[in-house]
């Protein structure tokens, strides 16, 4: 259990930096601000002045498109003055340290961090050392946590789905590796998901998964069957030693999910990816684009969903 | 305690008033909660061909990091074009006017009205804002600081006044 200092004792969110600890009110807080959100990205101006004057800085230790773009059009949509810092060609790769480069970023009056990094906990690490009116946004830590991922990504099952409380939902691939995962199990557990499945060999599933409550199929078939959700994985190849999958070929033939397989699951089940997708690896090409799929929908609740994180961070509590 | 008129006197008092500036480019926008119901009273008398909308405001107010932002169950709702539109803005309450400030630069994220009328049914008299109502069904003159809110039950509007001790 992550401690709680994410959350200030009257209960505003302070920093974002994994779903543990975040209580089931909070989150539901998050997904109605989000929802006003999609209807101003919705707008011929999709701009609101609310964090005009404040300073969000993206600071990306490993690569991102999706949820460094996305980051940065939620800021700007709310009006912030927005820092991308190139990590290879930063200080950093003159030897100066992360919290140095934090802390000059904040005397050049940045207020946000979105932080992404190799190693966990990093993003807990600055939190931890900034002063109280500068916040942390975890936008991904290792394999530890993807918080907005997380939360994007049920706020998306929400609006297909609108109840979590008679769901089935499957996670498919890569669950040892994956911070998305982890994420995504956190915030469905704390919605009331009542049966969450993890699908995929032995190997790639995590070693504390009795202890996350969830049930574990190593046969695709039988881990979608009559599903409401499909969350597809992308294989952390970056993250995986030799021999962790036979091959690409072998992974596809077993867990890539086809469109024979979207028989087996409930017939309105919707499919999810939180991308980049393999397509030909984890998810064939044409499933990818179906009727079922909503990984597009899922990029942009994942803008109103950055907005509404972004905002409960500067606003006072109510 | 303030005593106030009944608040279906007063929205009677606006729907005249406004019949009386009516034209084809008229739009009545309602600001949530208050202005809402005012604007589902006032549909059912005027008639759904003309334009109805809801304007929040919310994302536009100067007080983010004093009162944070307030998460309601109407928010602004326009689809219809306001450019060169003459726009009604109704109300339930008129007080310091930051929130008619917020919802008129909302307003313009929309397009450019022709002209921006403000229709009240109580204004409290204590404007901060060089912004006053066109109408106000009724004017307080002996401001309290209590809490005035319009309430919906059983179809009836009326006003619910709280002393919380200003």
């Amino acid at each position: 259990m992550a401690d709680n200092f994410q959350v200030t004792k009257d209960g505003k969110l302070k920093h974002l930096l994994s779903i543990d600890g975040l209580s089931k009110e909070i989150i539901i807080d998050i997904f109605n601000m989000a929802e006003s959100f999609l209807k101003i990205g919705s707008r011929d101006v999709k701009k609101v002045p609310l964090l005009r004057g404040k300073t969000v800085c993206n600071l990306f230790f490993e690569n991102s498109t999706r949820t460094r773009t996305t980051f940065e059009i939620a800021a700007k949509r709310l009006s912030a003055d927005v820092i991308n810092l190139d990590i290879p060609t930063s200080s950093q790769s003159k030897g100066e340290s992360i919290l140095d480069t934090v802390n000059n970023l904040i005397a050049m009056g940045a207020d946000i961090f979105v932080v992404r990094h190799g190693i966990p906990k990093t993003p807990e690490i600055i939190a931890k050392a900034v002063n109280n009116d500068v916040h942390i946004i975890n936008g991904g830590d290792g394999n530890h946590a993807h918080p907005t991922q997380g939360l994007l990504d049920s706020f998306t099952i929400r609006r297909f789905k609108k109840e979590f409380s008679n769901l089935k939902v499957a996670v498919v691939g890569d669950i040892k590796h994956s911070r998305v995962a982890r994420s995504e199990v956190c915030a469905l557990s704390t919605l009331g998901v009542p049966e969450i499945r993890v699908v995929g060999p032995d190997n790639l599933m995590p070693d504390d998964l009795d202890n996350l409550n969830l049930i574990h199929f190593n046969d695709l078939k039988k881990g979608l069957k009559d599903v409401d959700v499909i969350m597809m994985l992308r294989l952390q190849k970056e993250r995986m030693e030799d021999g962790d999958i036979p091959s690409e070929e072998d992974y596809f033939k077993q867990f890539g999910l086809k469109r024979d397989h979207l028989r087996i699951a409930h017939p309105d089940a919707i499919i999810m990816h939180p991308g980049p997708i393999n397509r030909g690896i984890e998810i064939e090409s044409e499933v990818a684009d179906c009727k079922q799929s909503v990984i597009l929908s899922q990029v942009t609740f994942g803008i109103a969903i950055r907005m509404a994180v972004m905002t409960m961070l500067i606003s006072k509590k109510l | 305690m303030i005593k106030l008129p009944s608040a279906q006197d007063l929205i009677l008092k606006l729907e005249n008033q406004i019949k009386l500036i009516l034209d084809d480019s008229t739009c009545l926008i309602g600001i949530p909660t208050g202005g809402h119901l005012i604007i589902k009273q006032l549909c059912k008398n005027l008639g759904d061909h003309l334009n109805y909308g809801l304007i929040d405001g919310s994302f536009y107010r100067d007080d983010l990091d004093i009162s944070g932002v307030k998460i309601k169950e109407k928010t602004s709702n326009i689809n219809f074009d306001i450019e060169n539109k003459k726009v009604i803005l109704i109300d339930d309450v008129f007080y310091t006017g930051r929130t008619i400030r917020a919802a008129i630069n909302e307003l313009f994220d929309y397009g450019r009205p022709k002209e921006i009328l403000l229709f009240v049914l109580v204004d409290r008299m204590k404007n901060e804002l060089p912004i006053k109502p066109t109408y106000s069904a009724y004017e307080l003159n002996n401001d309290k600081g209590d809490y005035i809110n319009l309430v919906e039950e059983r179809n009836i509007l009326s006003f619910e006044v709280k002393n919380i001790g200003r």
